[in-house]
Formats: structure tokens, sequence, C-alpha cells
């Protein structure tokens, strides 16, 4: 079976990281999420909003392909990156997460130390190099996610062993060490206080340089302020599949929704 | 999304207590949770007392009393004196005097009498003279509670027996062979047994039934082969079926009654297989061959009777780690097998050799199935291979409690404290084990 690869050199002149077209998600016979079009700029901020089961983190899932662990899941449609297809037959989602990575809503360290909770992705990875190299890349990782001050004195310390805003910092950095070049996070502070949530946004915006981030977050405030591009979803009430409303610049989508409902939604009075 | 408007509380037909009413209801509440707990507590104790029985029942066996008649007296060959007090030659005139010429012309040509040290020689002594003999045994409740019944007794019956404590559970006890004189009788056969039981049980069981754990847990519902060609889909078919099989039934092949897994490991292992299980297709040849009635026959059959409740017992450590750890590591780019070896596997193990070491303490125990594939009941030579005769511990017990005298059941009762040492401490190091395990997992 020849296995198609993502090429890395592909430079297109798309502005788009990733980009969305026509997806539909199935969870076995029920379609959650219908006709989903958009795109996610390169070096930007991307929020998906939306009230609670419209299929944010269905859609967030697709773009690395985690909706394959779930049974039943089906994903129609495409999502490109560099000009490929991700679910294209040949591609295998191995090669797709390593270079789109995620961020889950509970921060899910390994039971490990916080050093081999950073080393774990580069070494399936298959990294090679010294071991004051990785002492390095650890560093790095950790810098990148601003959590390096607070731990360099414990780097043996178990990963559980921190705060949660910290253990979420940890994952981020963990996403950070195998390079990549998206990062998706689903609603990664919704467990945190608003210090450490602060302290994440404060990252995410150093992290745009670098990467191109897409974030669920039911927080009208964080995405205003968070993000360059937002993307609306609401649940279509005949068949309860979730779809875009409107998509466009966030200060666009916060100042002048073209729908009401958007309107509705960001004001509160939606939902 | 607009809520349904609340029905007002007024509004319901019934009530609910109040003021003091409560006070009451709570109280009322409260003592028929205490009636509960009682009653929970009764069974408690009434687990206690059967724990306590046992103990006991196993306990009065094992020791007690015994009634020891000598046929020469100590005193009478050594004119008072204890025969540790001797020096060598005296020890030496002694046999001279008390020996018939045959048994001396016997015993001069293993060793000449005169070059053996005295510890040789007294044994020499209390064998062929004293020839000590246990006229009658008795239980610990007797020999402590009943001891003036005893007593007379003995002096109506064997005047010149001594009533002494014995400990049937002794050193001697677990390294001595079998023998038919219950006296003289040891553990050591069957311990060995045992323990090569125990050890190939593991080895061909742990294996296997992780392996199998792993797939049902992680694989099942993997397409190995190319689901877009009528080829692939077909053996994906195949491989899907056969193996929603077993995992349908592994609870049911858990609760199958030994002794059928006895049966066919005679069948399978015994008689279909017997060039391989009794050893000459590997050009072993025990002089006691046992056709295919071997320790590794034995081995197989309790492997496939523990294979079920290791299965299951991984598959439940398995599926113990949390989801959200997998979904770190695939989300980090790690391929599914790496994902099971360096996540899924190091946090499961804890579970995994508890739950293994307890199914095969579980089944050390069993004796049924080991009737069947020919464990050996009497049986003198230690174990030396896979390919030997053998018996094990509960065989051995199964066989000296069906005999009648005293004796034997006392050191049956022996071997029963000794089985459940073992038990024990497999127990005990499986939980240890898991104590490890889970302190230097950094959590
Ligand atoms: N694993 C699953 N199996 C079946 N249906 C699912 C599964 N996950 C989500 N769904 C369904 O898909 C729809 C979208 O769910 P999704 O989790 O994407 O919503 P969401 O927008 O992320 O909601 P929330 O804001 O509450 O996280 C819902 O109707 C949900 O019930
Ligand atoms: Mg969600």
């Amino acid at each position: 079976m020849a296995m198609k690869a993502i090429d890395p050199q592909y430079t297109a002149d798309t502005k788009y990281a990733l980009e969305v077209r026509n997806v539909d998600i199935y969870y076995s016979a029920f379609r959650a999420v219908k006709n989903c079009s958009f795109g996610m700029e390169r070096n930007k901020i991307t929020a998906l909003i939306g009230p609670s089961g419209c299929g944010k983190s269905t859609v967030l899932r697709s773009l690395n392909r985690m909706n394959d662990l779930i049974a039943g899941a089906r994903t129609e449609g495409e999502v490109l990156y560099r000009g490929q297809n991700l679910y294209d037959p040949d591609i295998d989602a191995v090669q797709v997460r390593r270079s789109i990575g995620m961020v889950f809503q509970k921060a899910n360290p390994f039971p490990k130390s916080i050093y081999d909770n950073i080393a774990y992705g580069p070494r399936v990875n298959g990294w090679k190099g010294s071991k004051a190299e990785m002492d390095e890349l650890v560093e790095r990782a950790l810098r990148g996610a601003v959590l390096w001050d607070e731990v360099k004195d414990d780097l043996k310390k178990s990963g559980l062993a921190i705060s949660g805003g910290q253990q979420q910092r940890l994952c981020i950095a963990r996403a950070l060490a195998v390079e990549p070049e998206v990062i998706l996070m689903d609603e990664p502070c919704s467990a945190l206080d608003p210090i450490s949530t602060l302290k994440i946004e404060e990252l995410m915006f150093e992290l745009r340089q670098r990467y191109s981030i897409v974030i669920v977050t039911h927080n009208m405030q964080q995405a205003a302020r968070a993000s360059d591009n937002t993307v609306f979803f609401l649940m279509d009430k005949e068949d309860r599949a979730g779809q875009i409303v409107e998509y466009g610049p966030t200060e666009q989508i916060f100042q002048s929704p073209k729908d009401e409902r958007t309107e509705q939604y960001i004001s509160g009075r939606f939902g | 999304m607009s809520a349904e408007p609340l029905t007002p509380l007024s509004a319901s037909t019934g009530r609910l207590p109040q003021g003091e009413e409560v006070k009451q209801n709570v109280a009322s509440r409260q003592q028929r949770g205490k009636l509960w707990q009682a009653s929970l507590l009764f069974s408690v104790f009434v687990g206690l007392l059967v724990l306590l029985l046992l103990a006991w029942n196993i306990v009065n066996d094992a020791f007690g009393g015994i009634a020891v008649q000598e046929a020469v007296e100590v005193e009478a060959l050594t004119g008072g004196r204890e025969l540790e007090e001797l020096a060598q030659p005296e020890l030496v005139a002694i046999l001279e005097e008390n020996l018939r010429s045959r048994v001396l012309r016997n015993l001069n040509r293993e060793q000449p009498l005169a070059e053996r040290d005295a510890e040789n020689l007294i044994e020499v002594i209390l064998f062929e003279i004293i020839k000590p003999e246990v006229v009658a045994t008795f239980s610990l409740y007797d020999y402590l509670f009943n001891r003036a019944e005893i007593e007379a007794q003995l002096a109506q019956d064997f005047p010149r027996a001594e009533l002494e404590f014995k400990s049937w559970l002794r050193w001697d006890f677990i390294v001595n062979p079998m023998s038919s004189n219950p006296i003289f009788a040891g553990v050591r056969t069957a311990l060995l047994g045992t323990l090569w039981l125990l050890v190939l049980t593991i080895l061909i069981s742990f294996p296997l039934g992780l392996g199998a754990a792993i797939y049902l847990e992680e694989y099942q519902s993997d397409k190995i082969f190319d689901e877009r060609k009528p080829v692939g889909r077909f053996f994906n078919r195949v491989i899907e079926r056969s193996t929603s099989i077993i995992s349908t039934n592994i609870y049911n092949l858990s609760g199958v009654p030994s002794i059928i897994y006895g049966m066919l490991g005679l069948a399978i292992f015994v008689r279909a297989l017997e060039a391989f299980t009794s050893g000459s297709f590997f050009g072993a040849n025990e002089g006691t061959t046992a056709n295919g009635r071997t320790i590794i026959s034995a081995a197989l059959t309790m492997s496939l009777l523990v294979l079920p409740v290791v299965i299951i017992s991984s598959q439940e450590a398995i599926k113990a780690v949390p989801s959200t750890l997998r979904q770190a590591s695939l989300g980090l780019g790690a391929t599914k097998w790496q994902t099971i070896w360096k996540i899924v596997l190091p946090n499961a193990l804890p579970g995994i050799l508890t739950g293994t070491i307890l199914a095969i303490s579980r089944a050390i125990g069993e004796t049924a199935p080991l009737i069947v594939v020919g464990a050996s009941t009497f049986i003198v030579t230690d174990p030396t291979s896979i390919f030997s005769k053998f018996t094990v511990l509960p065989i051995q017990i199964y066989n000296w409690t069906s005999r009648p005298q005293d004796e034997f059941r006392a050191i049956a009762a022996a071997a029963i404290i000794t089985l459940l040492i073992l038990l024990l401490s497999l127990n005990a190091t499986a939980i240890l084990l898991r104590n490890y395990l889970r302190s230097r997992r950094v959590s």
C-alpha cells in the first residue's frame, strides 16, 4: 500500500493553513455537522464559537483526524492541508497529528515527570540526538509555553503534581515539542482561573508568530480579545445538525454581525 | 433553548415534613440505616467465624500429641545416661552388643562403625535398636484439654509409651520425600511439583492472556486488511467474527468447571500431543517416562484454566487507563502500538499483575483437573524437567486425607498449612509488586 506523504515543501499561495470544504460529520447515522466550509488563516488565531452541542468539538477533532478514534464517526468532504486532503484514504492519521497538534479541554499530562512529558512527543516521532540536545529541546518547549521559570528546578517532578493552569501549559509545551504547524485547542481555559486564563491567552498571542491556532471557546470575551477570526456555529432546529451561521474577522463578527442570530448569541440573548 | 416553566411548589398535592416532623423523620431514617449497618456487621462476623473455624480445624490436626513407645528404653541401654553424653567408642559398643551379626556386617560394609561420628551412630541406634514407634496420635484439642483421659487410656493400652507434643509441620516435613510411613513422609516432591507447575503456568498463561487482552481491548475494532479490496474485506470479516466470539464468551469460559478443562487437557495434551508432552519428540528420555502425564501437560491444562481469568483481569486493567491519556499520546503523533507500549501498559501493569497472580494462585489449589490429567498419587522421585512425572500439594493432601490413620490426617493438615503459606506468600508478592509499581510510577 503506497502511503501518500504530506509534502513539507508545499507552498501554495493559499493564505490558509487549513481549509475545510463541504464537510459533513456523522456519528453512526446521526449527522452532527453539515455543510461546513471555512478556512483557518496562517499565523492567526481562529475561534470556533456557538452554543453547547452545536458541533464545535466535532469539527475541531476532524481537523487532525481525532474523530477516527471514535467508533462509528465518519467525515465526508475535504480538509485541506498543504494542498492535500487529510481524509484521502492513503494518508496516515499519525502523519497528520504530528503536524497538527491538539490541546484538550481537560489538562491530561502523562503520569510521568515534567521532563518526560515533553520528551515523549519527540521520542515517539523518531527524534535522534544527545541528552544535552533533548535538555535544550525540553527547555525551549517549556519556555515556549511560559512555564520554564516555574518548573525549571523540578523537571523530575510528576506532571500531575503541578497546578491545573500549569498542567494545561505543560500540555501546550508538550504539543510544541513536536514542532507542529497548527495547534488545535478545545476550551483550554474552561477549568482555569482568570489569571491562568490570561496567561494562556498571552501565550497564544506569542505562539501565533510561529503557529496557526484554532481554539474552541465558550467565553465570548476570550473570543473577542484573543482571536483574529471567528466562526459561529449553530444547531439546525430541524435535523439537529450543527452548521456555520457566519464567519469572518473577529472584529466584524462582534461589532457588525450580518446575521441576527450571531448578534443574539454574542450579546448573550441566546442559547 | 427556553426552559419549561416550573410548576409552582404550592400547587403540588403532596407535602414534605415540616417543623417538628423533620426531626422525627430524620431520626427514623437514621434508625433504619443503623439497622442495616448492624446486619452488615453481622455478615462480617459470620465470615470471620468461618475463617477462625477453618484455621482451628487445620491447626488442630497439624499439631497435637503423640504417644511414642520405644522397643528398648534408652536408659536400659546406657545405664541411665542420655545417648548424647556417650563417647563414640561407647556408642559402638552398644551397637555391637545389641545388634545381630548380619546387621552389623551390613552396617560395617556401608562404613565401618569405628570410623563413623557420634551423630551418625546415635541415628543408627535410634533406628535399629530403640525403634521409637508412634502408637497413638491425638489432636491439639485432646492434647490440651483431655489430658487426663488420654493418659488413662495410654496407661492401659501402652504402659511404656510416653506422651509428647508433636508439630507435624517441621523442616523435615518440607524437605523429606514421600514415604508410606507417615512419620517420615514429607512433601518435598509435591512442593517441587507445585512450584514447577506454578512457574510454567505463569510463563504460559501470562503472555498469552495479556496478548489476547491487549488485542481485544485495543485492536478489535481495527481493520487489518484493505477494506477497499474484496479479499481484504473478507479477511477483516473473518478476524472480526472470531475475535468477537472470544470476547463475548470469555466470561462463560471463566465459568466452565475446572474438571472439564482437565478432560480437555487429557484429550489434547496427554493423548493427542503425547509425542511432544512426553518429551520423546525432543529426545528427552526420563527413566520414569510418564507418557503424556507430565508437568508440561499439567501446566498447559492449568494455563487453559486460568487463561480466561487472566484475559478478563488484564482487560479490566487496560480499560481502567483513562482514554484521555491515549488521546494525548495519539494527538502527539504516536502510533497505536507506541501508545499501548509506552502509555497504556505501564499504567495498567499493576492491575494486570495482581489479577494474573491472584488467578494463578487460585488455580494452584485445584485438584480435579490434575487428577484427570494424571498427576501421580505416590511418587518419590523429584521432578527434574518439564517432562517428569509429578505430583502436587493438593493431590498429596487429597491422597492423605482419604487414609484412615490419624497420622495421615495430621500430615495432611501440615501439608495444607504448607500450601496455604505458599499461596499467601504468592498473594503477598502480588500486593507488594503492585504497590512497588504504583510508587515507581510518578503520579
Ligand atoms: N462520541 C460521540 N458519539 C455520538 N455523538 C456525539 C459524540 N460526541 C458528540 N456527539 C454529538 O454530536 C453533537 C455535537 O457535539 P460536540 O461535542 O461537537 O458539541 P460542542 O459544540 O463541542 O458542545 P460543547 O460546547 O458542549 O462542548 C452533539 O449532538 C453530540 O451529542
Ligand atoms: Mg465541546
